[in-house]
């Protein structure tokens, strides 16, 4: 199926919107000079100032472990979300349970921030990085759920009676046979998970305390003062990280499909 | 097993979803405190006898004041309003693009969600902040302008650099479930059609755009939601004119530390969605019993 | 294949069933799909459920295997009451419609599941394992997965896999359905086969009476959640109780009118049929199959002889199926074999011709 010259269009259009001001940035990371308008030279300075700079460092820290830890207790909690949902036909409380699920994939983050802040405080917990992989698995293991559960939903049933059939208990039909066939799915979700929190500013804002600033925390108070050279560098860089994740990913369960 | 597999995370999205709403109306109904936290009456658990007093104190008054105050009515609106033209920016560019993809020849459909998805998972934060470079008064469109010799554009800091930016950051969210549906339907019903005598524009209509019209409902939804409470966009991009909830949200919060005001903004537009967000986790849960 | 004179447990008082189906009934909701049934199945029996889709069959099978719990009465197994037993305790084995293989094992590991299951110590599972293989010789796939074999060659591995177990009961749920008919027929023969070596009990559900005919033993043959009739295949075919059952199975003629104890009365002006039957007088029909028909452009001397003319003619190489209409239109089949080859057929289309057959070739049905 050729695509016609409108569909072709409308693509690179869209394209490149999506993508020159991405481009634009990544170029201006090398740009020796601190303004966007002069170039001045090709220069890897910034690169080199953004690696010294601790206050990055720290923040990339805090941002990877809160993303992991979350990212996993989310990946947890959001399968078993999912075979709730798709397995468990009615039970009493399925309409708010499911509720609870969707809601946060379009509550705006301010409201979330602000709601689980005021738990945190009711609670007495101390804000930091607990408080937030707290508030990042919540929200992410909504997202889990749905990836897993549009897995879930075509997966054929009768693969799980027949484990049943020649002997498996229910955990044991989970774990040798529904377990090993969503697991694409699964690990989908927890990469979800996990970027969604590495790239999350609101929540962080929120429920974060001393000593747990945030990646994105530390970019956001930088650029409100401006365009930052090192900013850009920061930018390209996790950039190339993502990039190379997709890629690697998509290649993989290329290689697996074929297989 | 079913039984116990529920329970986990029942429980955990009843203390950290749900609760929490509770907490922030008991706080809008609470008031304005130098303290810390900045808000009266503290709930005392241990003691049941303050309770009483705890729960006179509770007015109305912090709902009062976002009534009396055109500021936060202007707000909601003016959110209201960037929602609704941003999705319907979003959906006037995205749908083409989907449709593109879709009909593009198998192998390339993989690399095209690639593509898409590939600005999704980098940062959002970083994505509006490439605009700033842009669109600021001695940013990249005005030297590429200055090259054709057209004056300098004044965008920054204005309505449609919001626009600009939030079309930009949500596009994907739109594109998605709209190549998906698009994806998913039977080229042979097109050939059906048209063996019946419909034209290609009819056909498009009446079949293509109506089996859509889940993608569509679930990408506004997914668009307009979160965007009527967006704080970063109207942050950077937006000057003190674009007048967003969610900023002035967290300004109450975090500049004038009043939050009960904040609280209260926050259940109003809790309301304001209420509606929009359980037509939305009915859609979604129909479409996945639909697709079982 | 059984012949009914040596293999019959059911005329016998002193066999006890192994499952019994004792006033099962099932509801999902308002929809009774299985209405009251009670059934005995015997120790190696090849039993088929038979009918047509939406008619219960499935269900009946799944509440065995302990999928579905009845909603009142009881289903045992041996002595046992099979209640509250979840599905992996039973001794009760299926195979599943769309075979259910593991994709993510191979063959081998796909028939060690179920040992692996009982915990076994790994030699004895590795003979088992072994010895199914021969017995659907599949030896050399051993280490393939199964989107590497082919759809017959998947069912055997289903087969195997449910046979690993030694179970009392091997449930089949319409297995071979999706072979192509060559396939179909081989594997009916090898599962036959495989039955009596091993002499486990099967259960079968068709909707394909064919299939149902060459395999079992006894068949049920069932219709919106009630079983019609319970017989051997050949009785079935010859003495159905009921017109379902007589259409259900093969193709039979079914000549409506008035049953006077000797004769069955069906037009006007036309000689009454005789049929030898006990069935007390009144409303009935004739069921007559087909093939006991003969056709004729001569009147012959017989029992029954009806004219027609021929409509119709189906060749299928080895018969031909003439369709005859006779007084009050109604529409006969016979069939014919085609003896001779190459000879003139000297009936064809628009032919007047005489039906004809004996007083036992048919049967007076009331139901």
């Amino acid at each position: 199926m050729k695509l016609s010259r409108f569909n072709i269009v409308s693509l690179t259009l869209g394209f490149a919107f999506l993508y020159l001001p991405i481009l634009i940035l990544i170029v201006f990371s090398f740009n020796e000079s601190r303004l966007v308008t002069v170039w001045g030279g090709f220069s890897t300075k910034w690169y080199g100032e953004l690696f010294q700079d601790a206050r990055f460092l720290d923040a990339a820290w805090v941002t990877f472990y809160v993303a992991f830890i979350s990212s996993t207790v989310a990946t947890v909690l959001g399968t078993m979300a999912a075979y709730t949902l798709v397995r468990g036909a009615r039970f009493r409380g399925r309409t708010l349970f499911s509720g609870m699920i969707y809601a946060p994939l379009v509550m705006p983050e301010v409201i979330t921030g602000l709601s689980l802040l005021l738990l945190f405080i009711s609670l007495g917990l101390d804000r930091g990085g607990f408080t937030i992989i707290l508030a990042h698995a919540t929200f992410s293991m909504c997202y889990v759920s749905v990836v897993v559960s549009s897995r879930l939903v075509s997966f054929d049933r009768s693969l799980e009676e027949a484990a049943l059939d020649l002997g498996a208990t229910g955990w044991q039909a989970f774990r040798l046979v529904t377990l090993p066939i969503i697991a694409p799915a699964v690990a989908a979700g927890w990469l979800l998970a996990f970027t969604l929190s590495l790239d999350d500013l609101v929540i962080a804002s929120f429920v974060s305390g001393p000593g747990a600033t945030t990646l994105p925390m530390r970019i956001f108070s930088e650029v409100r003062l401006g365009v930052s050279p090192k900013i850009n560098a920061l930018s390209a860089i996790l950039i190339g990280l993502v990039t190379l994740g997709v890629i690697v990913a998509s290649l993989t369960t290329k290689r697996a499909a074929t297989r | 097993m079913k039984r116990i597999v529920v329970w986990p995370p029942y429980i955990w999205l009843l203390v950290l979803f749900l609760l929490p709403f509770a907490l922030v109306f008991k706080i809008a109904l609470s008031d304005y405190a130098i303290a810390i936290p900045p808000y009266t009456p503290t709930f005392d658990i241990a003691d049941p006898a303050s309770w009483g007093a705890t729960l006179r104190a509770f007015d109305f008054e912090n709902f009062q004041w976002l009534l009396d105050d055109k500021l936060y009515y202007t707000a909601y609106m003016s959110s209201l309003r960037i929602a609704f033209i941003s999705t319907v920016l979003a959906l006037l560019i995205g749908y083409p693009m989907a449709y593109a993809m879709a009909r593009a020849p198998q192998q390339w459909r993989g690399l095209l969600m690639m593509l898409v998805i590939l600005p999704f998972w980098s940062s959002f934060l970083i994505r509006i902040y490439a605009w700033i470079g842009i669109l600021s008064n001695e940013g990249f469109l005005n030297m590429v302008l200055g090259w054709v010799g057209i004056p300098p554009l004044s965008i920054m800091y204005t309505d449609t650099a919001v626009y600009i930016g939030i079309v930009y950051a949500y596009l994907p969210f739109m594109i998605l479930p709209i190549f998906a549906s698009l994806d998913r339907m039977d080229a042979s019903l097109l050939e059906a059609a048209e063996d019946l005598g419909c034209t290609r524009m009819s056909a498009f209509w009446r079949i293509t755009f109506r089996l859509s019209l889940p993608g569509i409902l679930a990408g506004c939804f997914l668009v307009f939601i979160p965007v009527v409470g967006e704080y970063i966009v109207p942050d950077l991009l937006g000057g003190s004119n674009t007048l967003m909830i969610g900023k002035v949200l967290v300004e109450e919060f975090f500049n004038n530390r009043d939050w009960p005001v904040a609280s209260a903004v926050a259940v109003v537009l809790l309301f304001i969605l209420v509606i929009p967000i359980v037509l939305f986790q009915r859609a979604a849960e129909r479409r996945q019993s639909a697709s079982a | 294949m059984m012949t009914e004179d040596i293999f019959a447990p059911w005329a016998d008082p002193s066999q006890t069933p192994l499952i019994r189906y004792a006033n099962v009934t099932k509801k999902f909701g308002d929809f009774t799909a299985i209405d009251d049934v009670s059934l005995d199945i015997f120790p190696g029996e090849f039993f088929a459920l038979l009918g047509p889709s939406g008619c219960g069959k499935t269900t009946l099978m799944r509440m065995l295997a302990g999928f579905e719990t009845p909603t009142s009465g009881t289903i045992s197994l041996g002595d046992q009451d099979m209640g509250t037993v979840p599905p992996n305790k039973r001794p009760v084995n299926m195979m599943f419609q769309s075979y259910a293989l593991f994709p993510h094992l191979n063959v081998w590991d796909n028939i060690a599941f179920g040992l692996r299951r009982d915990g076994l110590p790994k030699d004895q599972v590795a003979a088992r394992v072994e010895e199914m293989l021969r017995l659907v010789q599949l030896q050399k796939f051993a280490k393939r997965k199964p989107d590497a074999i082919s759809g017959g060659q998947r069912q055997r591995v289903a087969l195997a896999r449910s046979l690993a177990k030694s179970p009392k009961v091997l449930l089949l749920d319409e297995p071979l359905g999706a072979l192509d008919k060559k396939l179909r027929q081989e594997t009916q023969f090898e599962l036959v086969d495989i039955q009596e070596k091993t002499g486990t009990t099967f259960m079968i559900v068709t909707h394909d009476q064919e299939e149902a005919m060459t395999v079992s033993s006894r068949i049920a043959v069932m219709d919106e959640g009630v079983i019609k009739q319970i017989d051997t295949p050949s009785t079935l075919y010859e003495a159905p109780a009921s017109r379902y059952v007589a259409d259900f199975i093969g193709d039979v003629n079914l000549i409506p009118g008035d049953w006077r104890g000797d004769a069955l009365h069906w037009a006007e002006g036309q000689a009454p049929l005789a049929v030898a039957s006990d069935v007390a007088p009144g409303p009935a029909w004739l069921a007559l199959r087909p093939e006991k028909i003969a056709i004729a452009k001569n009147k012959p001397q017989a029992d029954n002889a009806v004219q027609g003319q021929v409509i119709d003619i189906a060749y299928l190489g080895n018969l031909s199926t003439y369709v005859v209409e006779i007084a009050g239109g109604q529409k006969v089949r016979a069939q014919a074999t085609n003896a001779r080859r190459l000879s003139r057929r000297d009936i064809t289309w628009n032919d007047q011709v005489w039906l004809s057959w004996t007083a036992t070739a048919g049967l007076v049905l009331t139901e």
